[in-house]
């Protein structure tokens, strides 16, 4: 079995932009809208890439801006330049 | 929502929580600083003693020799809560970030005399430990003080020394130029260098002391005292010789800051010291014990980058404490002879 | 010479642990003297991976921009009178369990963070204990300002500090924080960071959160998810701090196991009272005790422990208790504080015939036939002018200090209680769980601070109940009692005329 990670996002302007970018960039993740926020999982791993993102706003959106978003997450967390991942490991 | 309010008084039955009221009477309304501080901690009826260290209750006044009938008068003058402190920070970081962007952008540091730039490097960049140090030490004032209004203050310190750590690491990697190698041989000498081992003695010997208020006058009184002073005044001021300006943009704002936190420590130390002659008896005596300490840490320090000023430098510093301390009445007049 | 850009990962190590160093002129048992008495070996601190790498700068900036954001919500509440926004009277029943309960918890928290964040001795861990310190301190604070603006007009929350200290139910959460803080500091990472951060969290977090979203209470909306995204931070943290003991050192294991066991329990037992106001205190409710336990502990417990069967962990032990309970915990507590609510710094009231109904279709096998009678018949009482308080002083749990009133698994008929034997004494326990934390540490639970037995020991005010009451802070007729009655349904009433229809209040 291939446990699913998630990360919940709140409904706001870069919010939607990063379930966006999640919902583009991981063919299997799905996303689940629940009152002002969005819960997006995805079997195994999941990545947030920051030119995805940042492509959507129309700014520079740097991968740690993520903690202005999130709400909660499942899984254990990678961040790096670019890019921050959710894996089991 | 749309709320008639001409129609019907929606009058509030009190004015703010009861502990507050107590304090400063049923009909004032009370400042955000008020109730997100005063009374907070639990002070009775602990359940369990603390595994590591059953001689005393978990939270526990007598933690230190410094006695207070009421440990909610460390009035904070800048009054910081979560809100207000991190709002400060933001803006007090994002000076420096400008600093150093402006110094990064223009290749600024290429200008100055390379005999200083290797100089400064060797005076702050080792500083970094010492403000590692110092975060913990604010963090065990934070976990063992006593009444929320110095240990939140304390722990919002220890925020700011790691902070100003990673600041002069930012530094650090630019005089490396985006390598750790600046940094590398700054730990280097801070292990091993004779200039620093007083100083480094001094600190892992402050790691070892558990009286919280002991440590509260041994770091940010005195060896802050000897330190900030001394960094931002006659070292910052030696590099003007040598086209140091732009490091001393950089470093600009640790006068800053030293100036806000002195405001707190001031405040603390005054009501400690009001208190009771035995207070400043207790005050008196830490205070002597870790200048005497503070100052022979730094000397060499203050002659590696001053020469044969450097012990007028760190004389006057010690002075200035010292005159600091007096006019707080923590320290009696006649000491200055000494 | 091409400046090399450092990599986050370079930076983020060059910026905490390269801080560090191991010190020579005192010995590293004396600068960490509490880093080994519990048996917890760590062979290799640098194996720590730091999940999230926040540096001071970015946590400035960005917290900072989270704290204009919620203050601008508080504000805005205390200008446009949004206490008239909740849905009824008696939602606000939630807050003032949370700040009587939770907040102050918020504070251990933030002050037994500062301790991990001195006395850890792995550097990387020590800055993120001493983030979370700091962040729990803005929980602790951001509750404090949101909630001030309901306690200019509802009763329960003027003294929270001084209740906490003293109220027999807030004995329930202090003396779970106390137990957690005057352990060490491993057991702290795993009771605080893993076992409630990141098994139990979500049960706090999202009925309460949910339950102000539901209630029309936006500004306890505004600062719960505000407060999730340093959760998410926390939870991390705890996953990874427990995975990082695991890998350290097989003899690491069945300490690990055995705290795991411990606070699962302890923070189960600690639940309840979250459950309670899930099923009985929301007028709108959001989902059932049973649901939510089966969404967060059964299904995401389920992944977890798969997970961290690798090395050599399991469920926790008396899991499969929790969920056989589930269908009763919620009403056996409500019945506690309906019995005892004048002497409780909050409100209850009759069940009404809508609610019963909600509980019917959420507890088909339990609800209509052990609970549904009992509120009839105090109905009845209340109608007769009887309204039942129970006058003499329960037994109390020594571990979790409920009141002794949950029943054995699958007898819901006969309460479930166990005895120890300790120094001569004889200690009484709710439950398997709470007997099994008691006979491995007696001599702390011994300790326990017990606010029936003080009463009888005369240390609480006085030997009648208005002592005991003026001793707790309780401003009689108005912070206990029931809702119906109370000087808060006068004022909700008087404020909905003309506005809305008045919800019943069934009782009286």
């Amino acid at each position: 079995m291939i446990k699913p990670v998630s990360i919940s996002i709140q409904n706001t302007q870069d919010g939607f932009a990063i379930v966006e970018a999640i919902l583009a960039d991981n063919p299997e993740a799905t996303s689940n809208p629940l009152p002002a926020m969005t819960k997006v999982d995805c079997p195994g791993r999941l990545v947030i890439r920051a030119d995805s993102v940042s492509e959507r706003l129309g700014r520079e959106w740097d991968p740690q801006e993520i903690h202005l978003s999130v709400i909660s997450l499942s899984g254990s967390v990678d961040e790096d330049d670019g890019s921050l991942i959710i894996f089991w490991r | 929502m749309n709320i008639d309010l001409k129609a019907e008084a929606i009058t509030p039955r009190r004015h703010t929580f009861s502990h507050i009221a107590r304090r400063f009477g049923v009909d004032k309304p009370a400042s955000r600083y008020e109730e997100a501080t005063f009374d907070v901690q639990p002070m009775v009826n602990f359940h369990y003693r603390p595994t590591y260290s059953p001689q005393f209750e978990l939270y526990d006044a007598r933690r230190t020799r410094i006695v207070m009938n009421d440990w909610y008068v460390f009035r904070d003058p800048r009054q910081f809560y979560y809100a207000s402190y991190n709002i400060s920070r933001a803006a007090m970081q994002q000076s420096f970030d400008d600093a150093v962007n402006f110094v990064e952008k223009r290749d600024l540091i290429a200008s100055v005399d390379p005999a200083w730039r290797d100089l400064f490097a060797a005076w702050l960049l080792p500083l970094r430990h010492v403000e590692w140090a110092a975060n913990m030490n604010c963090q065990l004032i934070a976990d063992w003080g006593f009444g929320t209004q110095i240990t939140s203050a304390a722990a919002f310190c220890g925020a700011d020394r790691l902070g100003i750590a990673q600041v002069i690491s930012r530094i650090g990697l630019l005089l490396g130029q985006g390598t750790e190698s600046a940094l590398k041989d700054a730990k280097t000498q801070w292990l091993e260098a004779d200039v620093w081992q007083p100083l480094r003695r001094l600190v892992e010997d402050q790691l070892v002391v558990h009286d919280w208020f002991e440590l509260y006058v041994a770091q940010l009184i005195v060896l802050d005292g000897y330190i900030y002073p001394l960094a931002t005044g006659a070292f910052d001021r030696a590099g003007a010789a040598h086209n140091g300006a732009p490091l001393s943009m950089m470093t600009g704002f640790l006068g800053d800051w030293y100036a806000d936190n002195s405001r707190w420590t001031d405040a603390v130390i005054k009501a400690a010291a009001a208190e009771s002659d035995a207070n400043r008896i207790i005050l008196g005596e830490w205070f002597e014990r870790w200048s005497a300490r503070a100052e022979e840490a730094v000397r060499p320090i203050g002659a590696m980058v001053l020469g044969a000023e450097g012990d007028a430098a760190v004389d006057a510093a010690g002075a200035r404490l010292r005159e600091r301390m007096i006019a707080l009445n923590a320290l009696e007049a006649r000491e200055m002879a000494a | 010479m091409t400046p090399r850009k450092m990599s986050l990962k370079q930076k983020y190590g060059a910026y905490t642990r390269g801080l560090d160093w191991k010190p020579t002129y005192q010995r590293e048992d004396d600068v960490f003297p509490f880093a080994k008495y519990e048996g917890i070996k760590i062979h290799d601190w640098d194996a720590w991976e730091d999940p999230f790498k926040l540096t001071m700068d970015a946590y400035w900036k960005f917290q900072a921009e989270k704290e204009r954001k919620l203050y601008a919500v508080i504000d805005s509440m205390a200008q446009n009178n949004g206490q008239l926004g909740i849905t009824d009277a008696r939602y606000l029943n939630a807050v003032k369990l949370f700040i009587q309960g939770v907040t102050p918890l918020e504070y251990q928290a933030h002050r037994h963070f500062a301790h991990l964040a001195r006395h850890l001795p792995g550097a990387g861990l020590r800055v993120a204990a001493q983030m979370q310190s700091i962040d729990e301190l803005r929980h602790c604070q951001t509750q404090i300002h949101t909630i001030s603006h309901y306690n200019k007009y509802f009763d329960g929350i003027h003294d929270f500090t001084h209740m906490h200290d003293r109220l027999w139910y807030l004995s329930v959460p202090k003396s779970f924080f106390d137990d957690a803080t005057s352990a060490g500091p491993f057991e702290f990472l795993t009771s605080i960071s893993f076992a409630f951060e990141y098994v139990l969290t979500n049960l706090l977090f999202v009925p309460f959160m949910s339950g102000a979203a539901y209630n029309g209470d936006m500004a306890t909306v505004t600062f719960g998810f505000s407060a999730q995204s340093d959760e998410s931070r926390h939870m991390t943290l705890g996953l990874e701090a427990v995975r990082f003991l695991l890998e350290q050192d097989e003899a690491n294991v069945p300490i690990v196991q055995g705290w795991i066991d411990k606070w699962f329990w302890r923070g189960y037992r600690l639940l309840s009272l979250v459950g309670m106001m899930m099923d009985y205190m929301l007028p709108k409710k959001v989902m059932s005790w049973g649901e939510a336990w089966e969404t967060y502990y059964e299904q995401a417990g389920g992944a977890l422990f798969a997970d961290l069967a690798r090395y050599g962990i399991r469920e926790p032990k008396y899991a499969d208790v929790a969920k056989a309970e589930k269908g009763h915990m919620t009403h056996q507590a409500w019945g506690i504080f309906y019995n005892y609510t004048h002497a409780a710094a909050m409100h209850t009231w009759d069940i009404d015939e809508a609610h019963m109904a909600w509980l019917r279709e959420k507890y088909p096998d339990t609800f209509a036939q052990h609970y549904e009678p009992r509120y009839r018949k105090w109905r009845e009482q209340a109608e007769e002018g009887k309204r039942f308080y129970n006058n003499g002083l329960p037994q109390l749990c020594q571990v979790c200090q409920i009141p002794m009133a949950f029943t054995e698994v699958g007898d819901p008929n006969t309460i479930s209680f166990r005895v120890s034997e300790h120094g001569g004494d004889r200690f009484h326990t709710c439950s398997d769980g709470c007997k099994d934390i008691f006979d491995h540490e007696p001599e702390k639970y011994a300790q326990a601070w017990l606010p029936v037995h003080q009463i009888f020991q005369g240390a609480c005010g006085g030997a009648t109940l208005p002592e005991v009451l003026d001793w707790y802070h309780i401003n009689q007729g108005a912070d206990n009692m029931d809702y119906a009655g109370s000087p808060e349904e006068e004022q909700w009433n008087r404020w909905m005329e003309g506005r809305r229809p008045v919800v019943p209040v069934a009782a009286e």
